[in-house]
């Protein structure tokens, strides 16, 4: 064990950091993109607050056909572009780019599950005490649903930390790449046993944490 | 003053189109208690939802003070609805916001109200609504009654003209019930507010009520003067409401 330790411990490490970095970056970035992106998928509804039909299906289809394609496959389709953003295609940073992209319509699409069940007579009392659209979805929509978007937010983050597994065995680094090298390309299965207990303790660590965080917040069942 | 003139609307298209309101016309006085009775499904609620502008009359016109509501648009249409507030059937209130964020919120979103003077204004209104010790609680530690309550307040906070109530005692005992109609009569003694109540309870009408219109099917059955419609009732519905024989 000690020995165990001494030979992988600070590689161990290293990848956990590297995981840690990269879901929470390429988390940050999706949700750049697709908390606007859910916003507009609600409110152009037919019958919401700032009705488009049109517009609203166009991107509803937009944003599934994103969905639809596999990450490892849009993955190397953004090498260029990565390449072009960050300067490079390897490593930890570049990996961000198409892991951002890739979340964003998965992000967009809970965000709009979460601002849907937000009950639309608080919208229509909001509209009639004069709010404009932009007050409504600020200080209603986005208020009103906090709970459910943490939720939906550990859900993101745990995908996104099983993307980052993908990117580590193209080199990204982090602890996926470390499973690759050691437990593929070497046959050094404990080090695979080790990385595989890691993950699975980061996603139990995120879910308690975002579970206790939108049940504190929820003043709807006390 | 409230004119509403030959209003209809229609819901749906063809052969599955219903027609919630049928040329309703009333006309409710500055400081009235405006009383609009009816069974379920006559049209109430459509009829405060067209006075609101959540719903597009089909034809048919709202007059605020003489002022088209239909023609307004953008920050002339938020203005008049400041004017107006309303206390809808199932409360709306915002469920993660405190009970004076709630009574806040309508003052939050005009500009120019500085911190002290929000939290005065929200202060005397729990007070006015008998809540001043629930200022801190959120709306699921409440009551059906004290839910009412609030967003009677949050209604009255920017001191509109007109306050509109849908079915404001429907959920309520009849202890709340006496409560609550006389907290409607202070509103409108005291701070001068017109007020239209929309309810199906007799009583409710005859309690603080002046007028009253009575609607049956989307249209108005009568109306007139609470005692006057009571006492010597014309229509039908009227007196189906009053439990006599037809
Ligand atoms: N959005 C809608 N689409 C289609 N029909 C509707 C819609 N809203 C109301 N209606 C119909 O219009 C009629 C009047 O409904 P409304 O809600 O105004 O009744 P109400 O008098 O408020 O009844 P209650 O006392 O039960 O609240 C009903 O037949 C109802 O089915
Ligand atoms: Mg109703």
């Amino acid at each position: 064990m000690a020995e165990f330790l001494e030979q992988y411990g600070l590689l161990l490490a290293e990848g956990t950091l590297e995981t840690l970095y990269m879901t929470g970056a390429a988390t940050f970035f999706a949700y750049v993109l697709g908390l606007p992106m859910g916003v507009l998928l609600t409110v152009t509804k037919p019958g919401a607050i700032a009705p488009a039909p049109r517009f609203n299906w166009v991107f509803g289809w937009a944003v599934n056909i994103l969905r639809s394609i596999p990450f490892i496959i849009l993955m190397f389709f953004m090498i260029p572009a990565t390449r072009a953003i960050v300067g490079t295609s390897i490593g930890a940073t570049a990996a961000l780019v198409p892991l951002s992209v890739s979340a964003a319509p998965f992000v967009a699409r809970m965000v709009e599950q979460s601002l849907e069940e937000v009950d639309k007579g608080v919208l229509e009392a909001a509209v009639c005490m004069g709010a404009t659209r932009w007050q409504i979805i600020t200080r209603v929509l986005l208020v009103e649903s906090v709970p459910s978007l943490l939720r939906g937010l550990s859900i993101c983050i745990i995908t996104i930390l099983g993307y980052t597994a993908i990117t580590g065995s193209v080199g990204a680094g982090g602890l996926g790449n470390i499973a690759y090298r050691f437990g593929y390309q070497r046959y050094q299965t404990s080090v695979m046993y080790v990385v595989i207990v890691m993950i699975i303790l980061l996603v139990c660590i995120i879910q308690t944490i975002f579970d206790a965080a939108a049940r504190r917040t929820d003043k709807r069942n006390r | 003053m409230i004119e509403i003139q030959e209003l209809t609307k229609v819901f749906g298209q063809g052969e599955a189109s219903v027609t919630a309101l049928d040329h309703v016309s009333l006309t409710v006085q500055t400081g009235d208690i405006y009383g609009i009775i009816g069974m379920s499904g006559a049209g109430k609620s459509t009829l405060l939802r067209c006075l609101s502008l959540l719903e597009t009359p089909t034809s048919g016109r709202v007059l605020l003070d003489g002022r088209d509501i239909a023609a307004m648009s953008g920050a002339a249409l938020r203005g008049a609805r400041r004017k107006m507030g309303v206390v809808f059937q199932g409360y709306n209130l915002l469920m993660q916001k405190t009970v004076a964020q709630n009574v806040a919120f309508p003052l939050k979103l005009e500009k120019g109200w500085q911190k002290d003077a929000v939290e005065a204004r929200v202060r005397e209104l729990l007070e006015l609504v008998g809540l001043a010790d629930k200022a801190a609680a959120y709306p699921a530690q409440l009551s059906g009654g004290q839910k009412q309550r609030v967003a009677i307040a949050r209604a009255l906070a920017t001191s509109p003209e007109t306050l509109l109530c849908d079915e404001p005692t429907s959920a309520l005992d009849p202890l709340t019930t006496q409560s609550m109609l006389k907290l409607l009569r202070d509103i409108n003694r005291k701070l001068g507010v017109t007020i239209l109540i929309i309810t199906h309870e007799l009583t409710v009408v005859s309690a603080i009520c002046s007028h009253v219109a009575v609607i049956g099917e989307g249209r108005v059955a009568e109306q007139g003067a609470v005692e006057t419609v009571f006492t010597a009732p014309q229509s039908p519905v009227t007196r189906q409401l009053l439990n006599r024989e037809v």
